[in-house]
């Protein structure tokens, strides 16, 4: 760290800095000169002041894709992060875009821009090569999405979710940190790369264990892993829907990204035999979640809950991809957790809508949609069976180029194939309850039938992720120029 | 040329998902339109071939860093069974004729799930890139859950559900094998061809054989495994009856044949120890098949539904198919694939007369009810139609059933003596119970007299409708066409079967 060339770390950081400037920009508009304005009209301006911030970083990152070099080792600059970056603020722009109409804030300015905040923080944590700016960007990401969580203020459930998830959020965030600290006093340096060609000269200690597994605790939480899963439903349930849509895709993406470059230092010596207990704990972290979520998804009738455990199932499959440690299936991952978050973004972008014309979202207030909104409904469709894994959709595809990626890892033996075939029968389970959902809406009889009014503007953001979910499922190459495929 | 099929199938369904509102019976007419396009594409393709190998149809690179293409093909099995599809969709939608006629029919909606499951099964039996036929695969198992759901009657949630989590479930155990497979040869191509060429050990085989091939035999309605097709045929609307059977588990036994047994012929090897006198999973897969046979035939003759009694004699009619492809010889597949064809047009005639001729005009199909409605004189034509196609079916000579029959017969006596003459039992017990199918609900002899003794009025129902005489005439007309004439499929069906892997056609040795 000591020779830091200040004009390349600018230039790496310079999508952050435009977020952040927007996220000022954001509140001086809205506090400065609309307060007398009407509600909607404050809360319009500062959503798309927010997407075009989004789409200035987008611009940046796409117009210099050349690897600008590492900032002191602290930050990486790369293809993958870059796709993961833009990724990130594709999702970021689209929730943004969903939430134009939403009424649960009294204050838009502040809501925009701490969801800005929360994009920088996730953009550093994909870019964060070290364990000190790894832990202030994920502390960035985390704080902004406790606020968030609690946003809608005069909602019980918001708080009692904001609540769970700050108490296991700083718990884990304190154990990870504790982690770090272990991995410091054994290697002598915080950069990864420092820890990795430290690790590879290094017997197995007990000590390196308890730092294994407390960081694997706090990157655990992040992905909502089991067995640190516990706030993932109530948070998914009592946040509100756009928030919930941030947590589940834009901070899904940056948690996994993190995840694959910490144990991108790890692995390498686990895998020449030292500290194997990284593999099993990644594995049976993988295993529980595949399971549990699956299987606990099975008995819910409230859909965000439901979509919160397939989100933990959805995380083992990633977990898998973690494990098996090659250059591929890092890359299969983060296609995985994109394709997913952007299919997330729109179930929970109908969740909303359909929750603001009945004021709830379990399955009953689903029933009849087909009849209600066809176009809402058919979207809808496209979300789930490409959560289901069903192709021609985007879903089937990314499970697809992930399990081969497992399987033709040499590192990944019969645990492998094992865990390919658990994750494929599971998968057919989850099959059964995206259909639950979607025999509401195209099966049931509908409690009203007055058609369920949408903007044309939400309705335009659903549809293009529609689109994009069947275009990525027809034409997975599309995307291989930023993350290489096979 | 053939490729249009799915094309067209797919971009019908297309439009008529988003056919304006209204217009249902314009939107019918469209479907039937486009299903005559598939029907007349197909048979253009088949008599185009003629008994010419494999034809290439198109190849492009879909995900070139995967060796993932874009790979059509079709040889003599590929061009029936496309034949098939079309004269399946073709009657379907003729046999659904009455959808479209009240408000709130959704007949878009239905023809557009309709086409959807026609395209991707089309597409399966056009497939020669392995990941494309999965995609295909997995494409025509969505529509069936809502055509059931939505359409369909007795219990129908729960018939709808169990075939898509049965169907998922086969599905998920082929993926394993197919990804296995791609990422031990490789993971340079999924080429059908290219893969069959990788010598995998014979200890892989010997898991992934069976693995793959009950994935796909549970489509093919394979006992045990065969419970969701009852369930389903009997909730679906009768046109999703006549594809489930007629083309649906055709798609299993397909995969059997051309995923599992050309990938892994050593699966069927010899174990070198015998339990209980099986050797190989060839035996037992083909124990499964004549226990399926015996099996769906006898609770077929002890059925209340009618419908339950055509659901079970598909199971049995579908362990032939199995049976004829075990025997690993050329009549035997032959056989199975012939079978696979006449199955097909009967089971949807046989679907049609029960699900759309009868049910729809008497609202029901018990059997007990329905001799008491002296149907044989209340409806002479759908009592004659039933007669024709319950006569095929059991195996009349000069019905397609026939010749289909004795070449899997023929196949097995070779194969397996003691299979083939528990099959023909099988075959025996289904005269059985077609013959007391109908004889129950058409000539009956239980006096039409009410609780007082009175006797009842022959009752009169709604005429058949000339949507229902061109379907029945299709499909009656097919099967008689090739049982008088089988060679018209037999020069397509005998030299692919001849060209398929050497070592398949070894007889497991």
């Amino acid at each position: 760290m000591n020779s830091m060339n200040y004009g390349n770390l600018f230039a790496i950081t310079l999508p952050e800095t435009i977020l952040e400037i927007v996220s000022l920009l954001v509140l001086i508009v809205d506090l400065g000169w609309l307060r007398k304005s009407a509600q909607a009209a404050r809360m319009a301006v500062a959503c798309w002041l927010g997407v075009l911030g989004c789409g200035g970083a987008i611009a940046w990152l796409m117009l210099h894709p050349e690897p600008v070099g590492i900032a002191g080792g602290a930050l990486a600059a790369s293809s993958l992060v870059a796709a993961a970056q833009i990724g990130i603020l594709v999702l970021s722009a689209l929730v943004l875009l969903l939430s134009v109409r939403v009424e649960f804030s009294r204050n838009p300015g502040e809501f925009v821009a701490i969801v800005l905040l929360a994009t920088t923080g996730m953009l550093l944590v994909t870019a964060a090569r070290d364990l000190l700016v790894i832990f202030v960007a994920l502390e960035l990401l985390s704080l902004s999405l406790y606020v968030l969580t609690a946003f809608a203020k005069s909602s019980a459930q918001s708080s009692e979710a904001a609540l769970k998830y700050y108490l296991f959020g700083g718990m884990s965030a304190a154990l990870m940190l504790f982690g770090f600290s272990y991995l410091y006093g054994l290697t002598g340096t915080t950069s990864l790369t420092g820890i990795a060609a430290a690790l590879a000269s290094q017997s197995v200690s007990p000590l390196l264990v308890v730092a294994l597994v407390m960081v694997a605790a706090g990157l655990g939480f992040k992905v909502a892993a089991v067995p640190f899963h516990l706030w993932a439903p109530d948070t998914y349930q009592g946040a509100p829907a756009p928030v919930t849509a941030l947590i589940a895709s834009g901070s899904k993406v940056a948690s996994f990204a993190v995840l694959i470059a910490v144990t991108g230092a790890f692995l390498p010596a686990a895998y020449a035999g030292q500290g194997a207990s990284w593999i099993v704990v990644l594995v049976w972290m993988a295993a529980g979640s595949i399971v549990l979520g699956n299987l606990a998804a099975l008995a819910q009738t409230s859909v965000r809950r439901l979509l919160a455990y397939s989100a933990i199932a959805h995380a083992g499959y990633m977990l898998l991809g973690i494990a098996a440690h090659t250059a591929q299936s890092g890359a299969a991952v983060l296609y995985y957790a994109l394709t997913y978050a952007l299919t997330t973004v729109g179930a929970f972008g109908v969740i909303a809508l359909v929750e603001r014309e009945t004021g709830s979202d379990r399955f009953d207030a689903f029933a009849g949609l087909s009849r209600r909104n066809p176009l809402l409904a058919a979207t809808m469709l496209l979300y789930l069976l490409s959560l289901a894994g069903i192709p021609p959709l985007v879903g089937f595809w990314a499970k697809f180029n992930l399990f081969a990626s497992v399987l033709r890892s040499p590192s990944a033996g019969v645990w492998g194939l094992g865990l390919v075939a658990l994750a494929l029968g599971a998968s057919a389970v989850s099959l059964y309850y995206y259909l639950q959902v979607l025999k509401r809406i195209y099966v049931a009889k509908p409690a009203q039938v007055e058609p369920i009014a949408v903007s044309s503007l939400e309705m335009a953001t659903l549809v293009l992720i529609a689109a994009a979910v069947v275009v990525l499922g027809l034409l997975p190459s599309v995307l291989s120029g930023w993350i290489p495929l096979g | 040329m053939l490729a249009y099929t799915i094309y067209l199938s797919f971009a019908g369904a297309l439009v008529l998902a988003l056919w304006p509102r209204g217009r249902m019976r314009a939107a019918r007419v469209f479907a039937l339109a486009v299903a005559l396009g598939g029907l007349a594409v197909g048979l253009a393709g088949f008599v185009a071939a003629g008994s010419q190998g494999a034809v290439a149809i198109a190849d492009l690179a879909w995900v070139p860093a995967m060796g993932i293409h874009y790979t059509l093909a079709a040889d003599g099995i590929s061009r029936v069974l496309v034949l098939l599809t079309g004269l399946a969709a073709v009657a379907g939608i003729l046999f659904s004729w009455n959808i479209g006629d009240k408000e709130g029919d959704r007949a878009n909606e239905f023809f557009a799930f309709f086409l959807a499951l026609i395209g991707g099964v089309y597409g399966v039996f056009l497939s020669v890139d392995l990941f494309l036929l999965f995609v295909f695969y997995e494409i025509a198992i969505v529509p069936k859950y809502f055509l059931i759901a939505i359409w369909g009657s007795t219990r129908r949630e729960y018939g709808a559900m169990k075939l898509a989590l049965y169907s998922f479930a086969g599905s998920a155990m082929v993926l394993i094998g197919l990804l296995a497979a791609y990422a031990t040869a490789g993971s340079h191509t999924m080429n059908l061809h290219e893969l069959a060429q990788y010598p995998f050990p014979v200890s892989f085989q010997m898991w992934a054989f069976p693995l793959v091939f009950t994935g796909f035999a549970i489509l093919a309605g394979m006992w045990p495994f065969h419970t969701w097709a009852p369930t389903g045929h009997v909730a679906a609307p009768t046109a999703a009856s006549m594809l489930l059977a007629g083309v649906v588990m055709k798609l299993g036994a397909y995969g059997c044949l051309r995923v599992a047994m050309t990938l892994f012929p050593h699966g069927l090897d010899p174990w070198g120890f015998s339990f209980l006198g099986i050797g190989s999973w060839r035996t037992v897969f083909a124990l499964l098949a004549v226990i399926g046979i015996v099996y769906g035939a006898a609770v077929a003759l002890v059925q209340n539904d009618f419908k339950f009694v055509i659901g079970y004699s598909s199971v049995s009619h579908m362990g032939l198919v199995l049976l004829g492809l075990l025997t690993l010889s050329q009549i035997g597949i032959d056989g199975a694939v012939l079978q696979m064809f006449s199955h097909g047009v009967l089971a949807g005639l046989l679907f049609a007369t029960v699900g759309r001729i009868v049910y729809e005009r008497t609202h029901t199909r018990d059997l007990g009810l329905l001799s008491k409605l002296q149907l044989g004189k209340a409806m002479p034509f759908a009592a004659w139609l039933f007669v024709i196609a319950g006569m095929a079916s059991m195996g009349l000579p000069g019905f397609s059933g026939f010749v289909a029959e004795v070449q899997v017969l023929i196949g097995a006596w070779h194969a397996f003596p003691w299979f083939a003459v528990v099959a023909g039992v099988g075959i025996v017990v289904g005269v059985a119970y077609t013959w007391r199918a109908m004889q129950r609900a058409f000539f009956s002899d239980t006096p039409a007299v009410d609780s007082n003794g009175a006797a009842i009025a022959v009752p009169e129902y709604e005429p058949v409708t000339w949507a229902e005489k061109a379907g029945v005439i299709l499909l009656a007309g097919t099967s008689l066409l090739i049982g008088l004439y089988p060679r018209l499929l037999l020069d397509a069906i005998e030299p692919a079967v001849r060209a398929l892997p050497h070592a398949l056609l070894m007889g497991g040795r």
